[in-house]
């Protein structure tokens, strides 16, 4: 498809496209990230009580770090949207909520395995893993939204996407009322020095891998996005024509 | 200024409840969808003699029934808007948006504490609970409860107005969001419905969630409320 020269195209923001060198890099570096905390995973010592089955920690807690980070970038693009006018922003919105998705998907397949070993039960309506499953859900309400909400969809979602966020406390506060059973954050500090650096390189590939998958994410945005431009464009110029 | 939000208010859930008044369109569907809902669990669950179990199985009983036929009241308030394209009037006229959201959130409100009245008295029959032990705090947590769950529901619906799965979606999109008051809302219940409840302290406690909840929801929704009904 050609563009007829008179006709200037606005500059949008994009994000390095797919085949970029710096893309690749990026690719590489998070590979390469992923690839030693394997190593390290593989490497770290035995936990004494629980054994192999602790090693589900270093890929869970990574995975949940990245489902709440999903939600408060979805809801700060969603803000952005709704309230400033931002199609960058509900771009953004739109490739976080499908992470958080993906990540969500992830925290929720390998914790009752966890739980399983170590409580017994797959299942337990405790506070963060109830947190977790409705935050879960919200994300796929979102996308459900923005996919069959009609006209006003992506309001719809946006408005979805700020009641999730003010959610997320109000549900882990709500359960938290009974007793939690699902290990504290300062687990972290507890643990042996081999044991903490896998963690903290598993937290840190993870995290990389998320950046990239958002960039990656973002460019088809951003592609779609000029593509419907184009087109109008396209239709205008043959308008002038006819 | 503050005069006429309240003015206008008042005017829209005015306009809905004599609308409702006249047709009882929604109180009616709704009032035997609820009582249906609630019939189905009382054979569901007709197996289930723990009595210790009762009081928390009433409790549940009666709040998703709420849920289930508040979604009813919601899709029917908003869905009138829709004919003739009566919302396009409703947004040209001088009422402010937060107003507009406001009067809807009072007139769903309304209906469904109408349809919960019925529930009451039909779970307290069905599931044999105290469903009168309490009847002041019973009012406020139906009352909270109600006020929670409509205001998500009210900036949702708007927002579906013009998309052709509506109904579908209302209740998808809605229940995740509304989780934290139905948890609130059964507990508390579930106390008060417990006549070996040593104190109404738990009760006390989800009434001020409750309370918290609610305004962060309506705040919430008079601010979103007016780009979500602006928007394509």
């Amino acid at each position: 498809m050609t563009i007829p020269p008179a006709l200037s195209l606005p500059t949008m923001p994009t994000a390095p496209a797919p085949t970029s060198t710096r893309f690749l890099a990026a690719c590489g570096g998070a590979f390469l990230l992923l690839f030693l905390a394997c190593l390290a995973v593989a490497e770290a010592p035995l936990e004494s009580v629980m054994g192999l089955v602790q090693k589900i920690f270093y890929f869970h807690v990574p995975c949940a770090w990245l489902l709440m980070l999903s939600t408060f970038v979805c809801a700060g693009g969603s803000i952005a949207y709704l309230f400033r006018g931002s199609e960058r922003g509900d771009r953004i919105a739109l490739s976080a909520a499908e992470l958080g998705v993906l990540f969500g998907m992830c925290v929720l397949v390998s914790g009752p395995l966890w739980a399983k070993a170590a409580w017994g039960v797959y299942w337990q309506w405790e506070a963060r893993l109830t947190s977790s499953l409705l935050l879960w859900l919200m994300l796929v309400a979102y996308v459900l939204a923005r996919r069959y909400g009609g006209p006003s969809a992506r309001q719809l979602a946006a408005a979805l996407a700020l009641f999730a966020a003010v959610d997320i406390p109000l549900v882990y506060f709500s359960v938290r009322f009974f007793r939690s059973i699902h290990p504290q954050t300062t687990v972290v500090s507890t643990l042996g020095p081999g044991m903490r650096s896998a963690f903290w390189l598993s937290l840190l590939s993870f995290t990389v891998l998320w950046f990239v998958l958002m960039s990656l994410r973002l460019a088809v945005e951003n592609a779609q996005a000029r593509i419907v431009e184009l087109e109008v464009l396209l239709d205008q110029a043959e308008e002038k024509k006819s | 200024m503050t005069g006429s939000f309240w003015r206008y208010t008042l005017l829209i859930a005015g306009k809905d409840l004599r609308i409702e008044g006249k047709s009882r369109e929604v109180l009616y569907t709704m009032g035997f969808s609820a009582a249906l809902v609630v019939l189905v669990f009382s054979f569901a669950l007709s197996n289930a003699t723990d009595p210790a179990q009762g009081p928390i199985t009433a409790a549940g009983v009666l709040w998703a029934a709420t849920l289930f036929t508040g979604t009813v009241a919601l899709a029917r308030v908003l869905d009138r808007e829709r004919e003739n394209e009566a919302i396009r009037a409703l947004l040209l006229s001088p009422a402010p948006r937060a107003a507009i959201y406001a009067g809807k959130l009072l007139a769903v409100s309304l209906l469904m504490l109408a349809v919960e009245v019925v529930l009451v008295v039909l779970v307290g029959l069905l599931f044999s609970a105290e469903v009168f032990a309490h009847p002041g705090w019973l009012a406020l947590v139906l009352l909270l409860g109600t006020l929670g769950f409509a205001a998500t529901g009210v900036v949702f619906s708007a927002a579906l107005l013009r998309s052709r799965s509506r109904e579908a979606l209302l209740g998808a999109l809605l229940f995740p969001i509304a989780i934290p008051v139905l948890l609130a809302a059964s507990r508390a219940t579930a106390c008060m419905f417990d006549p070996l409840a040593p104190d109404l302290e738990p009760v006390a406690f989800w009434v001020r969630f409750l309370l918290a909840t609610d305004v962060i929801y309506i705040l919430l929704g008079l601010w979103v409320f007016e780009p979500v009904v602006s928007g394509e």
